[in-house]
């Protein structure tokens, strides 16, 4: 079996599990936010008007709660929804509550890797598409609706049918100027947005072992985007790393057998990989940087669960010193704690003297919620990870996907900019 | 269960244009039918009725988790959605929330019912009859745990 297999075997008592197979699995870590927080609340008061009596949940202590899309509160119904859900904890007895204004808070799945609130080995389900993104730490990690949630908050164990797995193995480190999210862009584009559909895409490969946590990170993350249930990455030293240094050193890792099965290897020379962009309105809609040299842009935004980790803000500094904005442009870091280790290495000063304004973590525009939107016709460039129609803002706008390196290099320029480019 | 189609003759149709972003935090069933579809279709609103049916392509609801989703198009009166494919997330958060029916086609029969035109489904036979066309066509059967959780009315109504 590979590593998705094992896990969910170990989860649902089965000693082997094939592709198809439908189990329902015991869940070791749960979350939701500040959206699907609600979404939850108004499933339990439903079941209560039909009559089930909720005390209790199965278990608070495998249970983390979010606030990011909507915060600093956006408007009156986000606030309401804010002491909405601090109610629930509070009743529920869940006390890993991230509230904003308090300390350690961002971006969910943000905070589930900075945080460590996920382990290798384990199953982990979010009301959120993008739970996907803590595959990279070796856990089964998967999004799901407030109903699903709901179950699993007073059952412990939820529905999966076992997923195919398509392997992508990428050879050798990437160049200086091409990033993880290049190289993700690059497999949206060759599959498509449902090319994984139902599916895990599992990355391994030497370039995946020289490739730091963080930008393993971006590479599940946008498994969402190619319409995949999970996406995953072995653990290494690596990660017993990252890990050990949030304090934690013990759990149980799980690894695929020497005859694992994959549906499809796919195989990627990172030598061969360019500064990529998806344009408008799909994922799928890649290009070459360099090709799109001459599409003017209006704003360029580096924030969300993909492209605000500390080493996203990193990348940008490197472009970012020294130089100044030519359109508007927001840094948003995705937790609290990559906005004080960017103050605390002087990141925060490039970016305010390059003219950029910096933001408190949220989800933000990335989701078209607020703290920058977009207006009709404006054109964006962007560190998020889709860019449907009104994703961002008005339903005319257009978002630009790109790596840090090439929203920095365009953010100067005015123009899409191949980081090599810049002068 | 009988119904009108109206049919979105694309594919992709993701969940940012099911039910825009900023209405997320609206957790009030009838209150996000008012803006379903409000992303692709201006219109939906006003022509959908109680009962209709959407007919589309490839991979519908694909994008977020938001079951606001699906709730925004039962809530609209959609009782099922005849797709090519279907999104994963859209597809579970469908059968478990109990919300509408996703119902998986051919490119063939995705290809024959048009716009308007009135049809009727029958999960126990896996069939589609389309009325207005007088034709008959194969719906894609629902594997064996979601025929039962649908059966039972959402996965809370369902014994292990």
């Amino acid at each position: 079996m590979n590593i998705t297999e094992k896990i969910l075997a170990r989860a649902s008592g089965k000693t082997s599990l094939s592709p198809d197979d439908v189990v329902f699995v015991n869940v070791d870590k749960v979350m939701m936010h500040d959206v699907s927080g609600p979404g939850v609340i108004a499933v339990f008061e439903k079941l209560k008007k039909k009559g089930m009596k909720i005390e209790k949940l199965w278990d608070a202590s495998k249970v983390w709660v979010a606030e990011d899309h909507f915060v600093p509160s956006a408007d009156k119904i986000s606030a309401q929804n804010i002491v909405l859900l601090s109610d629930f904890t509070k009743q529920f007895g869940i006390s890993k509550h991230f509230k904003y204004g308090m300390g350690q808070y961002g971006i969910c799945h943000t905070l589930s890797h900075e945080e460590a609130m996920v382990l290798p080995g384990e199953v982990y389900v979010g009301g959120d598409s993008h739970t996907n993104t803590t595959g990279a730490l070796g856990a089964f990690a998967a999004g799901l609706g407030h109903t699903d949630i709901a179950y699993v908050l007073l059952n412990g164990k939820i529905w999966f049918k076992i997923p195919e797995t398509l392997y992508f193995k990428l050879n050798g480190k990437l160049p200086n100027h091409v990033m993880a999210k290049d190289f993700i862009l690059k497999i949206i584009g060759d599959i498509g947005t449902d090319g994984a559909a139902y599916k895990t895409m599992q990355f391994g490969g030497d370039g995946i072992s020289e490739m730091s946590v963080e930008e393993r990170l971006t590479l599940t993350n946008m498994t969402t985007e190619a319409g995949a249930k999970s996406g995953i990455i072995e653990p290494d030293q690596k990660i017993r790393d990252y890990l050990a240094v949030r304090g934690v050193t013990k759990y149980d890792e799980v690894h695929g057998d020497a005859d694992a099965q994959y549906e499809k290897i796919y195989e990627y020379e990172a030598s061969e990989l360019e500064p990529t962009v998806a344009k408008p309105f799909s994922p799928e809609n890649i290009a070459e940087a360099r090709d799109l040299s001459t599409t003017v842009l209006d704003k360029a935004y580096i924030g969300s669960c993909t492209g605000a980790k500390y080493e996203d803000l990193q990348a940008v500094a490197r472009i970012l010193k020294g130089r100044q904005v030519k359109i508007r442009t927001e840094i948003l870091p995705a937790a609290i704690s990559i906005f004080r280790k960017a103050m605390d290495e002087g990141l925060l000063k490039i970016f305010m003297d390059a003219g950029v304004v910096v933001g408190p973590p949220t989800c933000g525009a990335c989701c078209g919620a607020h703290m920058g939107v977009l207006a009709k016709d404006e054109v964006c460039i962007s560190t998020t990870n889709r860019n449907f129609p009104g994703r961002m803002g008005h339903v005319e706008s257009k978002t630009y996907l790109a790596s840090p390196l090439v929203v920095a290099a365009s953010a100067v320029t005015g123009k899409i900019t191949d980081p090599r480019d810049l002068k | 269960m009988k119904g009108n189609v109206i049919k979105y003759q694309r594919d992709n149709i993701d969940t940012d244009v099911i039910l825009p972003g900023p209405y997320l935090k609206i957790h009030d069933y009838n209150e996000l039918a008012k803006h379903a579809m409000e992303g692709l279709d201006k219109d939906f609103h006003s022509k959908v009725k109680e009962g209709d049916f959407i007919v589309t392509g490839r991979n519908f609801g694909c994008g977020s988790s938001r079951e606001h989703a699906p709730i925004a198009l039962a809530y609209s009166g959609i009782k099922a959605v005849l797709a090519v494919s279907f999104a994963r997330i859209f597809y579970r958060n469908a059968v478990d929330g109990a919300f509408l029916l996703p119902i998986e086609i051919d490119e063939s029969t995705y290809n024959s019912i048009s716009d308007k035109d009135s049809l009727e489904i029958d999960t126990e036979k896996n069939e589609i009859k389309n009325l207005t066309k007088n034709q008959t066509y194969k719906m894609k059967p629902f594997s064996e745990l979601i025929g039962k959780i649908i059966a039972a009315g959402g996965l809370f109504n369902y014994k292990l």
